[in-house]
């Protein structure tokens, strides 16, 4: 049997995790503890990202300027915007792919272990590069995440930006590449393609979109960085080169980028839901194929971002209507949530509220996406704060809270212990009030004609600021409930959780013990499609 | 109470201009809604944002209520059983065709907005807006097919806005106003005057980096972009003073370039022309140069 033959060849990894601090975490090629280390990265950088929106939230509380100069402002929004993306959400799903794609597919580990510490550990440099900046003398990157020039040019961190972009891009791509070798060479027999649990399918597709951006990002700003420093032309009028082609190209990486941080939280919902709804998932072929329609739209739509930029009539037909069809497919997602909830057993376990809550709220920011792609309108709303509500509900709502359901949906098998249910209650009605309090009333004050990214504002906008930032005060603070709830569980809780560690859930994950070993699936398992979530998918 | 008093009559005034559907200039607190604006053109986009509204709140409804119902029916806790199904094509048609469907009515509806957006022919006036950190620039380019030399002029934000909204000048952003109108950060040292019922040509680019001009009332904003020239147009129905902001990040003084469009009768324009032609032309050399008066 393939038991006794790999059980010789691997007898020296049977030993548990190295026991020295240095060589487990500095020096590790074990999927489970890189996993670990990038979802700390990211709730770090989820902190530290907060607190700028803290400082932002802050200072517009009401009009006038009481605590930063402008310049200061516009580093906290900026900086916000990069921690959050690069390095919350990103290394999130980096983190929860790291852990789960193997014990999903019944992989040994990742399929390329020592880039996988490499691609980790570029990371921690990458950002402390970025934030050095506000250190430095000339402060840090003020011209928006976007770095739009002739703007980003004129800034003295550009080069540090510049370089923390590369790093974090070449982590990314590696990563990339690593999932995908990992779920195209190592399923275990079995586990063919369309039997994946979804949140793999959805890593394979971000995979391949980060592959295919993430350079595209490396040469726009790269082209940044000669333009400033090498006498280069691209984006400098005065030479003969247009400041629009860096927005096109920025964008042709920024449109997908934004899929980057949703797709994977589509996978995390498509878990959770049937496994708390009893009831396997509704059109599964559906999801994947609406998965992957996502992804290829998401590269001919990138100019809705550039609407009053000027562009030719035909552009703007070709765009607008490119960017309406995305509603069809992201619709026959929602539908089939809800057509999983329908009929289903279901029961409300934290996981689960964040789960429904991430498919309403997620939709509330897709129904204002579709309003920006009708490009009348959006002559009004572009960079207004109906544009800040928009993203903030689709990648804080949405890819935020998928991303704290599946912690609280997998935490249990990573440490073998329990959270604390009420806690984790508390943290997700606090969030699911605060988190609309905070944003909603962005609508109003984009509408009404607030632009994004000021610092001080006209006293009409001023009963909504307030609201908004007392919503954000109190959204913020509730996340350090969620931190206590992950302290309590790793070191504190004495609840053992069991190997299936909830009722309804299937799949390959959950029949390996609960904490899940150091290693795990060395000898490939024996598949049953009843085990599987997805074994009996047949549409 | 002054403040509560101002609070509340502003409040009414919302409230009003909600009700009578009458177009309103300038932000309101506690606006709920896009402007309807003044110009021929800005009906468009708040029609379309009303309708896409109302589309997205039927299908929120719909697919919430849904959702709601299931939730409570079907429970655990209520004794629901599973069930096993996973699958019904017909639904599944539906729930595609239906959104393509409605996709094709936005669309259209869009597209017409857009077409009529794109149409600068025929206008009467050309007037040039260059963005600079951190004002704009007003040069009058032509009007009624003949061409206009020397007037332009710098647009800043106003002094008592300036000092206002320095850090820690312990002045009160309320206290900034223009006939009972809080103008804080929305007024300018001089705005840009336009006529009414003339189609306006509105030639924008910009000096250093980009910049992008918003009157909410005009119906929509375009970017100043430094090596292009962009076009749009607005022809505008009621005299009013009508305020926007730079909608572009522009640098450290990003909030604080406002847009002052002041569109007054025809005549008044035409003789506002003439004095501002008067005062650029060059002095008779044989008498002592006269200075213009200027309101």
């Amino acid at each position: 049997m393939a038991h006794a033959a790999t059980h010789d060849q691997h007898d020296d990894h049977h030993h548990g995790a190295p026991k020295g601090f240095f060589a487990r975490w500095v020096m590790s090629t074990n999927h489970k503890d890189i996993g670990t280390l990038y979802l700390v990265l990211s709730l770090i950088a989820f902190f530290i990202g907060g607190s700028f929106a803290m400082v932002i939230r802050a200072e517009l509380f009401k009009p006038g300027l009481q605590l930063v100069q402008p310049y200061f402002f516009n580093e906290m929004t900026t900086l916000h915007a990069l921690v959050m993306i690069f390095g919350a959400v990103m290394p999130a799903f980096v983190g929860l792919g790291n852990w789960m794609i193997p014990l999903m597919i019944g992989a040994p580990d990742m399929a390329l272990p020592r880039m996988n510490n490499l691609s980790f550990w570029l990371l921690p440099f990458a950002f402390v590069l970025l934030l050095s900046t506000l250190f430095l003398p000339g402060g840090g990157p003020a011209g928006g995440w976007t770095l739009y020039p002739p703007l980003s040019l004129q800034g003295q961190s550009l080069a540090y930006s510049v370089f923390a972009i590369h790093l974090m891009g070449i982590s990314s791509i590696m990563g990339a590449i690593n999932i995908i070798a990992t779920i195209l060479n190592l399923r275990a027999p079995g586990m063919d393609l369309l039997k994946m649990p979804v949140f793999v399918w959805t890593w394979l597709i971000t995979a391949f979109l980060l592959i295919a951006v993430m350079p595209v990002l490396a040469g726009a700003v790269t082209m940044l960085l000669t333009d400033k420093y090498f006498g280069t032309s691209f984006f400098n009028a005065a030479g003969g080169g247009d400041p629009v082609l860096y927005q096109h190209i920025f964008w042709f990486f920024g449109h997908p980028e934004v899929y980057i941080m949703i797709l994977p939280a589509f996978g995390l919902i498509s878990e959770i839901i049937p496994t708390f709804a009893r009831k396997p998932i509704f059109g599964y072929k559906a999801m994947v194929f609406a998965v992957a329609s996502i992804a290829f739209l998401s590269f001919i739509v990138w100019a809705h971002h550039m609407f009053a930029v000027g562009l030719p009539l035909g552009a703007d037909i070709f765009f607008m209507y490119a960017t309406m069809l995305i509603a069809v497919p992201t619709g026959v997602k929602v539908f089939n949530w809800v057509s999983t909830m329908w009929g289903g057993s279901m029961s409300f376990e934290t996981p689960m509220l964040w789960a429904v809550a991430f498919v309403i709220l997620f939709t509330i920011g897709g129904f204002s996406g579709l309003m920006l792609a009708l490009v009348p309108a959006d002559f009004q709303y572009h960079d207004s704060y109906f544009v800040v509500a928009h993203f903030h509900y689709v990648l804080v709502t949405g890819a935020i809270f998928a991303i704290i359901a599946g912690v609280y949906y997998w935490l249990p098998k990573w440490t073998g212990r329990m959270y604390s249910e009420f806690w984790g209650k508390v943290h997700f009605w606090n969030s699911v009030v605060w988190v609309n309090v905070l944003f909603f009333p962005q609508h109003f004050l984009g509408l009404a004609g607030m632009p994004r990214r000021i610092p001080d504002y006209n006293v009409a906008f001023a009963n909504f600021n307030m609201v908004s930032s007392i919503g954000g005060f109190l959204f913020g603070a509730s996340q350090l409930i969620f931190l206590g709830v992950i302290v309590h569980c790793v070191f504190f809780s004495r609840k053992q959780a069991l190997d299936r560690v909830w009722e309804g859930a299937r799949g390959l994950e959950w029949t390996v013990p609960s904490p899940a070993p150091h290693h795990t699936f060395e000898v490939p398992p024996l598949i049953h499609d009843e085990d599987l979530a997805h074994g009996h998918a047949v549409d | 109470m002054t403040t509560g008093g101002i609070r509340i009559k502003a409040w009414a005034a919302t409230a009003c201009a909600l009700l009578c559907g009458v177009a309103w200039a300038n932000p309101k607190p506690g606006q709920l809604n896009m402007p309807r604006g003044v110009t021929e053109w800005s009906e468009r986009p708040y029609l379309l944002n009303n309708v896409a509204l109302g589309v997205c709140v039927v299908i929120g409804v719909l697919v919430f209520g849904a959702m709601a119902i299931a939730m409570v029916r079907f429970r655990k806790s209520r004794g629901a059983v599973a069930e096993k199904w996973t699958h019904n094509t017909t639904l599944e048609i539906v729930w595609t065709t239906i959104p393509v469907l409605i996709l094709v009515v936005l669309a259209y509806l869009a597209t017409g907005g857009l077409t009529t957006f794109a149409d600068t022919t025929g206008s009467q006036m050309t007037v040039k807006v260059t963005g600079y950190q951190w004002k704009w620039r007003y040069d009058y380019v032509e009007y009624r097919g003949k061409a206009i030399d020397k007037v332009g002029f710098m647009s800043r934000l106003d002094a008592q806005s300036d000092e206002t909204r320095q850090l820690g000048s312990g002045l009160d952003p309320h206290a900034v106003q223009v006939d009972g109108e809080n103008t804080y950060l929305l007024n300018v040292d001089e705005p840009l005057v336009v006529p009414v019922g003339v189609k306006i040509r509105f030639v924008i680019t910009a000096g250093d980096v980009i910049h992008s001009w918003w009157v909410p009332d005009l119906g929509w904003k375009i970017d100043a972009i430094p090596g292009i020239v962009n076009a749009a147009w607005a022809t505008i129905k009621t005299p009013g003073v009508y305020r926007g902001q730079c909608a572009e990040l522009c640098g450290q003084d990003h909030g604080f370039m406002p847009v002052v469009v002041k569109a007054v009768t025809r005549s008044e324009f035409e003789q506002w022309l003439a004095q501002r032609q008067a005062r650029a032309a060059p002095a008779p050399a044989a008498t002592a140069p006269a200075p213009a008066k200027q309101g």
